[in-house]
């Protein structure tokens, strides 16, 4: 295995509801690789969209440690947080997530809007972004105008835009037809193997998990085989 | 430049609502500009005065006259340049709802205060040389169609019987503020008048109008004047003209206070429309703002986008109800005749009305914008637009 690219040490975290105490992972000690993709199956609450939103900072463990690219992102702040999501991490939805109001093209340059780069500099990468995507002849068209699928190549490119450490992909053919969610697996798989590009993916469908190099199961917030 | 197109384009995802916030703007700063500009004409003939004008009054009441003879005693203190005698009049022009102001003067004293009062040499000569002659203003003239050379009979009430005067000059306005729906006739008119009608009351001035040489005493020349009739049997009591004016708006204050208290009802009521709308908009892009987080931008360019979204509604609502303030302004003027003699729409009117609006749109963004800063990115995620 090559330096791991996640390391994940003895990770715990429970959600409080009514006073009580709910365990949702517990002593996960997990190393991920760059260059991986790895698929992280489980039941419901099983805690694997937990697993995966602490992995890609948008929430907080309780214990043990966490460090993505050698940065223990753990002790850092809500602000460096941010800062450093939207330097390393790319995100792919279930839902898309797509900002309505925005056009294709604008919506894959929206993560581009907080780097320093030109105007003319975005138009490029967004260009090179829409056309690995697939869809050059759609940028000028707003989400409500695109199929499930297009609209999820767009949150793809939109994820890839900023050249992120990692992918994070939340059940990302959780909500399109068979023929749609297997272009999706396509185009990650491609991303995967041709650009290096390292992804953490939760799905519930096997036939996803089965184009991860690495699928991870989850029971009851304990990482149980391999 | 996102930033910006997302606040245009957000506000503009629900036409009909944001079309219904608008409307209810526009109504309010309509409205709201409309009664502070009443409460403006109100006060205008305080805001018309001159510094340089004393009026002495009864010091018991303004209904209680002085004698004339007072005149000359008030004319002898130094500083004083001009004093004329003058009454309220009072009469009913066909029907007592169809009012404006009517004064008995003394002709050339009173008008060379008046410079603001624009007369033709040749017609103000006409009104000297004609005891029954009157001076009307240029609003009260189209008002009721007077031209030069009409007769206007006019009912007596505070001065009883029948009178009937002829318009010999009509006068226009110097500047905005000056009223120019007020009727002038010969104060020695209504005194010959009075001596064969009712003996006792002639020789009595409801008023002396003053004109001083120096602002800066004017204090001092008031307490002159009313020094020199102390302890006789009319005391008098002199004020500069605005400070008399004020004095009498303040007997209908209670009216100006309740106009200004609904005119920042409205405003409170609009503000409350609007920060349910926001409330609204922001409840439903929840999971839209838990999203930018989570690419990375910071809590500030969320609450950014909804108290942009906020202030451009609030703003092209406030544009257009400036906007129509002044027609319908106008429109509210014409209708009421020589009620509000000069009403406009003043800059300090506009003022608050922008005022107004950036108040309405930031504290109706206060609550969402916080909320939508302050959302759990996990918590957005999952939250059902």
């Amino acid at each position: 295995m090559t330096q791991p690219i996640v390391e994940i040490r003895n990770l715990s975290k429970a959600y409080h509801r009514g006073g009580q105490v709910v365990p949702v992972l517990s002593d996960i000690t997990l190393d991920i690789a760059a260059g991986e993709f790895v698929a992280l199956m489980g039941p419901s609450g099983s805690g694997k969209s937990t697993l995966l939103n602490l992995i890609a900072g948008i929430d907080k463990p309780d214990g043990g440690t966490l460090h993505v690219a050698g940065i223990d992102i753990a002790g850092l702040t809500e602000a460096q947080l941010a800062d450093w999501r939207a330097e390393h991490v790319g995100f792919i939805f279930q839902f898309y997530n797509l900002m309505p109001v925005l056009t294709a093209f604008e919506n894959i340059e929206l993560p581009l809007m907080l780097t320093h780069l030109s105007g003319a500099e975005r138009r490029e990468h967004v260009d090179a972004a829409l056309a690995m995507v697939g869809l050059s002849d759609r940028m000028e068209h707003y989400p409500s105008e695109l199929s499930g699928g297009q609209q999820q190549r767009v949150a793809i490119a939109r994820a890839i835009i900023t050249d992120p450490t990692i992918l994070v992909a939340d059940e990302p053919t959780g909500d399109l037809d068979r023929a749609s969610a297997e272009d999706i697996l396509n185009l990650m798989d491609q991303l995967n193997s041709e650009l290096g590009k390292t992804i953490v993916m939760v799905t519930h469908d096997p036939n996803a998990a089965r184009r991860a190099r690495v699928v991870r199961h989850l029971e009851k917030g304990v990482l149980t085989e391999e | 430049m996102h930033f910006y197109k997302l606040i245009l384009r957000n506000s503009m995802r629900h036409k009909l609502r944001t079309g219904l916030t608008v409307l209810g703007l526009v109504v309010a700063f309509l409205s709201f500009g409309l009664l502070q500009s009443i409460v403006d004409a109100w006060y205008h003939g305080a805001e018309a005065a001159a510094p340089n004008r004393l009026i002495t009054r009864n010091a018991v009441s303004l209904t209680i006259p002085l004698p004339l003879h007072y005149r000359e005693k008030v004319r002898a203190v130094d500083g004083v340049k001009t004093v004329a005698a003058t009454n309220w009049f009072a009469g009913v022009y066909q029907d007592p709802k169809n009012f404006f102001p009517q004064f008995a003067v003394e002709p050339v004293p009173y008008f060379s205060m008046y410079p603001e009062y624009r007369l033709q040499a040749d017609e103000f000569a006409a009104f000297v040389r004609d005891r029954k002659g009157a001076v009307i203003g240029r609003k009260l003239a189209q008002t009721y169609g007077f031209k030069v050379g009409d007769t206007v009979p006019l009912k007596g009430t505070i001065f009883p019987g029948n009178w009937a005067f002829v318009v010999r000059a009509i006068y226009d306005a110097g500047d905005a503020k000056t009223d120019t729906s007020l009727f002038f006739f010969h104060w020695d008119y209504l005194n010959e008048t009075m001596k064969q009608r009712m003996p006792l009351r002639a020789s009595q001035a409801g008023i002396f109008m003053i004109e001083i040489t120096d602002v800066d005493r004017a204090a001092a020349i008031s307490e002159a004047i009313d020094k020199q009739f102390r302890n006789s049997i009319a005391e008098t009591l002199t004020e500069t003209e605005q400070a008399f004016q004020i004095g009498f708006v303040k007997q209908t204050e209670s009216i100006v206070i309740a106009i200004r208290i609904v005119s920042f009802v409205v405003i409170f009521i609009i503000l409350a429309v609007m920060a349910n709308t926001m409330a609204m908009t922001a409840r439903e892009r929840l999971r839209e703002y838990a999203m930018l987080k989570a690419l990375g931008f910071s809590p500030g360019y969320v609450a950014g986008l909804i108290f942009g979204e906020s202030l451009a509604i609030a703003a092209v609502g406030c544009a257009i109800g400036v906007g129509l303030t002044f027609p319908v302004g106008s429109w509210f003027a014409a209708q009421m005749g020589t009620l509000f003699p000069v009403f406009s729409v003043s800059g300090q009117t506009v003022v608050l009305q922008i005022v107004s609006a950036l108040a309405v749109g930031t504290i109706a963004a206060l609550l969402p914008a916080r909320r939508a800063a302050r959302v759990r990115i996990v918590e957005g995620l999952r939250a059902i637009g």
